[in-house]
């Protein structure tokens, strides 16, 4: 007769995120320390760990217990020492998120596999997870040619927003001819309702790192740099953390793991520009001089820093590489559907039941994220519609929520996937306001350099007031829409050409509002 | 290849190798609306008045910035390439404040010659009237930034060519704004030669000479192409017929 297994020891973990720490985390788990001293007894171990995915509910706490796993969102101080003692009790309920909603049941982690799980503070529970043992056998046991064929067969495309994609960007870098190369991580992620990078940088540093490392081994670069966005002081604190940490264990700086294969890898904070997050200016800034983007050709690829070959990828992307050169590009290819490969992280917010970070296969229905597992409107009313892809993208009214979530379809119906950021749109939201919201967020972050961006999009948004306040005409909509197609036709860079989708799309499923607005006008 | 032929409004053209859309364009003896670029300094596409639709290409190119490429077939000019340029001037006179009647520039101003050549005869955006700060410091130039386009060909002569790099442009957004040093006032600036380079390429009245009036602004927005003739090739070559159009005649 076997003895029966060691009952599975329990364990707390609480999400020390910048969601869960602004709700109070940090407060919730000093009082669980305090309490746990006054517990005669064993008490369970308290891990700091990264995102728990609900946001909205947080501060989250996650008990994992020889009778499962429970998850805790909003638990008040004064609940602490019960929940240490009494992990069972029915005092207990009204905190209780239920795990076995869709929300947390339709997710298909990849990129976050281990964002939860793991301090991200701490390299030994990287280490322990895995990250950079794929790191190690890319090293030891691929070429550099076949890291990239796995990640050209991923069908793996930029999670920037772009959607190019990654394995033939990593070719055009790597066939450049001989000489030096760069990687840069941007990590400058800006969209007003988007925090997939940031859940990823504060979760689970250390892949990044292993990604990137991953990158610069395949398109032979031996330096690079993250560039981080200043309004993001824990990622940055984190990820400097993590750096030294993995250049203190080997994985950073000279012959990693043994190898030939070197990686100098330097953070760089932004300084307050969204334009920054487009690819040239970036560049431009981590060079030291003005964040302005500039033509494209030539491409980074061929002419980025010091005007050498330099990969540029986003951390959703870099942070999915382990896992496909784990498991292999064909793995990663059989998620997903059609030209949009692979699982993608969202950024729910808005008006939804459930906020917070969500990954899914490419190819769900808008409405298996946003009303399944979302759980639809705060107050039950039907939503209105879903913006994505920010400032850059537009609204998909509800009636067209069966559309699949791909870089196609969105593209289609004149918004676009973009970096994630979903935000929902309820009954009460005007539709020419919510486009004057991203036009004015276009008109402050607009670099200046080009003028339809610099002057047209002022113009715009004084357009816009004009329909709000009721003081737009006969024909002003006309001349707004000339205006927006003039801007997104002749501005210099991504940003400007993108400028005016909110207004294009908005128009295009919700005229009826523009042209109330207008009606409404006195003669 | 050393050789590009390529078709601008259905015109056969050859070029060097290298050579720009704008470049391509000229050569077929068409003349390119533009307020940024000055040949002889780095284009940096900002005014999107050179804008050609190129068959093949999504939306319009600027051509001082794009190269031209074997076999490309260009058109310079259609009804949606006329109402962008006019858009766009129109969006120029409402950012600033250009008055041409009090102004310097009157009569050798790009932008007023650009505002006939697309047929503007009246701006349709508000005037925004930005406040904005005038620095006669300097002893023999006067920066006026409420009549600045922004068009950066004065911090690119002054660092390309003079070699100086008193200019730079400074914000962001409807914010940006000409600073000379460490937005200090000109005169202050130690590293300005007082060449009046800058002065020379403005395309309005924004740089000018304290003495002069709009009868004696003669810009000679020629020098950068010159000067980099003269030093790389090493020979001095009267103004070319394309700049030369937009001045005083």
């Amino acid at each position: 007769m076997t003895p029966s297994p060691p009952r599975p020891p329990r364990e707390l973990r609480i999400c020390t995120a910048s969601g869960c720490l602004q709700a109070g985390s940090g407060a919730l788990q000093a009082s669980l320390e305090r309490a746990a001293t006054g517990i005669d007894g064993p008490v369970p171990p308290l891990r700091r760990v990264g995102c728990l995915r609900l946001c909205g509910r947080g501060p989250l706490l996650a008990d994992d217990g020889p009778r499962g796993r429970q998850l805790y969102g909003g638990l008040p101080e004064e609940a602490a020492a019960l929940l240490l003692e009494q992990p069972e009790a029915p005092a207990l309920e009204a905190w209780r998120v239920p795990l076995q909603q869709p929300f947390f049941q339709l997710q298909h982690p990849v990129v976050l596999e281990h964002c939860g799980r793991v301090d991200p503070e701490s390299i030994d529970e990287a280490l322990a997870a895995g990250t950079y043992a794929t790191l190690r056998q890319c090293l030891t046991a691929l070429t550099p040619g076949q890291v990239r064929e796995q990640v050209r067969r991923s069908g793996l495309r930029g999670r920037g927003g772009a959607g190019y994609p990654t394995g033939l960007k990593w070719d055009t870098v790597a066939l450049q001819p001989p000489g030096r190369r760069w990687v840069v991580c941007n990590a400058d992620e800006g969209d007003p309702g988007a925090f997939m990078d940031r859940t990823v940088l504060e979760s689970d540093p250390h892949r990044l790192i292993e990604g990137l490392a991953i990158a610069a081994f395949a398109v032979g670069a031996d330096r690079g740099f993250v560039y981080v966005r200043a309004e993001y002081p824990l990622a940055i604190a984190r990820l400097r953390l993590a750096l030294t940490a993995a250049r203190q264990h080997g994985w950073l700086g000279p012959a990693i793991a043994g190898s030939r294969f070197s990686l100098d890898l330097q953070l760089r904070v932004g300084a307050g520009a969204y334009v920054c997050g487009e690819e040239t200016a970036l560049l431009a800034s981590i060079s030291g001089r003005r964040g302005t983007p500039r033509p494209r050709p030539p491409y980074p690829a061929q002419h980025g820093l010091q005007g050498e070959p330099t990969l540029i990828n986003n951390v959703e992307t870099l942070a999915a590489i382990p896992a496909i050169l784990r498991q292999g590009g064909d793995w990663y290819a059989s998620i997903g559907s059609g030209e949009s490969r692979g699982t993608k992280v969202f950024s729910l917010s808005g008006d939804v039941r459930h906020t917070g970070v969500v990954e899914v296969p490419l190819g769900v229905s808008l409405r298996q994220v946003v009303e399944t597992m979302g759980g639809g409107s705060r107050d039950g009313r039907p939503i209105k519609a879903v913006q994505t892809g920010g400032p850059s993208g537009g609204c998909i009214p509800a009636a067209l929520l069966d559309t699949p979530v791909d870089y196609g379809s969105l593209r289609e119906l004149g918004s676009m996937l973009g970096s994630g950021g979903m935000v929902v749109i309820g009954q009460d939201t005007p539709m020419p306001a919510l486009a004057h919201h991203f036009i004015r967020f276009s008109v402050q972050e607009s670099c200046g350099k080009c003028l339809p961006c610099r002057a047209g999009t002022v113009q715009l948004q004084q357009m816009l007031e004009r329909i709000l306040q009721g003081e737009a005409g006969a024909g002003d909509l006309e001349r707004l829409e000339e205006l927006c197609r003039m801007v997104a036709a002749t501005s210099l860079c991504g940003l400007g050409q993108a400028a005016p989708s909110p207004v294009l799309s908005s128009l295009r499923w919700f005229r009826h509002e523009y042209e109330a607005a207008c009606a409404a006008t006195p003669p | 290849m050393s050789v590009l032929t390529l078709t601008v409004d259905g015109q056969p053209v050859a070029v060097p190798a290298g050579a720009s859309l704008l470049q391509a364009v000229e050569a077929a003896g068409i003349s390119l609306p533009r307020l940024c670029h000055l040949d002889g300094l780095t284009p940096v596409g900002a005014c999107r008045l050179c804008l050609v639709a190129v068959e093949g290409s999504p939306r319009p190119l600027p051509a001082c910035v794009n190269a031209a490429a074997e076999g490309q077939v260009v058109r310079t000019d259609s009804e949606e390439l006329r109402r962008f340029r006019r858009l766009a001037v129109e969006l120029f006179f409402a950012e600033g404040n250009h008055v041409c009647a009090i102004c310097v520039a009157n009569g050798s101003c790009e932008l007023q010659a650009m505002a006939v050549a697309v047929g503007m005869d009246h701006c349709r955006f508000p005037y925004q009237y930005p406040h904005r700060r005038v620095d006669a410091s300097h002893p023999q130039f006067t920066l006026d930034r409420n009549r600045c386009i922004l068009c950066s060909r004065c911090v690119r002569v002054c660092q390309e060519i003079e070699g100086a790099h008193v200019w730079d442009i400074a914000s962001r957004g409807s914010d940006c704004q000409l600073i000379a040093g460490m937005d200090q006032p000109w005169a202050e600036v130690d590293s300005c030669t007082s060449c009046g380079k800058c002065v020379e390429v403005c395309p309005t009245g924004a740089l000018f000479h304290k003495d002069d009036g709009s009868a004696e602004r003669q810009p000679r927005r020629d020098l950068p192409r010159q000067l980099r003739e003269a030093r790389e090739l090493g020979r001095w070559t009267p103004p070319s017929p394309h700049r030369s159009g937009h001045g005083p005649s």
